[in-house]
């Protein structure tokens, strides 16, 4: 492995503090330089392995950039047609319900084709966990309008920007998700900065505490940059994700059980 | 008092030059390099090591898991 280091004398085996978990494999991840899908595996990934989730885990990978999750992250997964991951894992965690079931999926993956899918798994209440990469934008297939796209926001199928009057509005799905009786725990986060990581995680831990405990559906929105769909530098796209994303997908907690 | 020092270690042909790493570093140890790795990316490596404080933020970041800390007391 070649490598360039700090100062050699600290790099002993005692003063490790951060190192990539083995649950991440050592694929080099499909992803453009600087995209969020990375952090996000990587977070989720740290957490399978700290509560010991190896065995149990099942994913159920999207259909978008992050198509080739199963590839990345060593345990067991499924793959489900486009929008369809909540219902496939419905059915995992309904047939065996000792496992730890979860999906990930894009914005156009959750929130546009697999619209139905989200809504009906949520208002059901399954016990699963949901993680949903918002970035606004199809990555995969070339930066197209998305249902998240926001108002005035430039995509390859709306050059001149979101015009709401001819395409509507932006779909807050996570805002729907939290008023669904089925939903039990429902929060936006994002994982541009440490800060942000760390509280995604502590939102991951939470989900699958609650699902050991059969409490319903936890859906945890990840807002994320796209690079290459937005036309911008990675560190450019989390300076503008925190400029215009936020503010129309406000980061925190949107439904909290009462404990 | 002691001084806590890190020090990090890049897996170059893994990184792809995305600078997260960098603007996230609060000591400015990190630079790009002047070459590229293998995939044409100028890597990421620890230009200012002696200002290094392990505190992992760089790691944290890195969407692809390149980055590996150390830290001690001395
Ligand atoms: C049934 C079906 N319809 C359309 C497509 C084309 N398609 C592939 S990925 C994608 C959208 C992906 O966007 P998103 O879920 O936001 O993921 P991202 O790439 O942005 O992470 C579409 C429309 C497909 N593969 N299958
Ligand atoms: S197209 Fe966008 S979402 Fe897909 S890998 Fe590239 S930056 Fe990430
Ligand atoms: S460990 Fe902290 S101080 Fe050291 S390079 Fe990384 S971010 Fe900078
Ligand atoms: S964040 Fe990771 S991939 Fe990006 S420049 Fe730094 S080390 Fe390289
Ligand atoms: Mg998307």
């Amino acid at each position: 492995m070649a490598v360039v280091t700090g100062i050699k004398e600290i790099i002993k085996p005692e003063n490790l503090v951060y190192k990539k978990t083995n649950i991440m494999t050592e694929n080099i991840l499909s992803y453009c330089p600087g995209c969020g899908h990375g952090t996000a595996h990587r977070i989720l990934a740290e957490i399978i392995e700290e509560e010991g989730l190896q065995s149990e885990a099942i994913g159920v990978s999207p259909v978008g950039c992050s198509v080739l999750l199963y590839n990345y992250l060593d345990i067991d997964w499924q793959e489900a047609a486009h929008g369809r991951a909540p219902a496939v894992a419905t059915a995992i965690k309904r047939l065996m319900p000792e496992k730890f079931v979860f999906t990930y999926q894009g914005d156009g993956d959750l929130a546009a084709i697999g619209t139905a899918e989200t809504i009906h798994a949520c208002n059901r209440g399954e016990n699963i966990m949901i993680i949903f990469i918002n970035n606004g934008i199809y990555g995969m297939t070339g930066g197209q309008m998305a249902p998240t796209t926001l108002p005035g926001m430039k995509s390859s199928t709306s050059p001149y920007g979101r015009d709401v009057k001819t395409m509507g509005n932006p779909l807050k799905m996570t805002d729907i998700v939290a008023t669904l009786p089925g939903s039990y725990y429902v929060t936006r986060q994002s994982v541009h900065t440490p800060a942000n990581v760390k509280k995604t995680k502590k939102a991951i831990r939470k989900a699958v505490r609650y699902q050991k405990l059969d409490k319903g559906t936890c859906l945890i929105e990840i807002v994320s940059n796209c690079p290459s769909g937005w036309k911008m530098t990675p560190v450019q796209s989390n300076k503008w994700m925190e400029e215009n994303m936020f503010p129309y997908y406000p980061l925190g907690d949107l439904k909290t059980p009462v404990e | 008092m002691a001084k806590i020092k890190g020090s990090i270690v890049v897996n170059i042909e893994k990184c792809k030059g995305c600078e997260v790493c960098m603007v996230s570093c609060p000591t400015g140890t990190i630079a790009m390099a002047k070459e590229v790795n293998g995939k044409g990316y100028y890597y990421a490596f620890p230009a200012n090591p002696e200002l290094c404080i392990g505190c992992a933020n760089c790691a944290m970041v890195c969407p692809d898991g390149v980055i590996t800390v150390y830290k001690t007391k001395i």
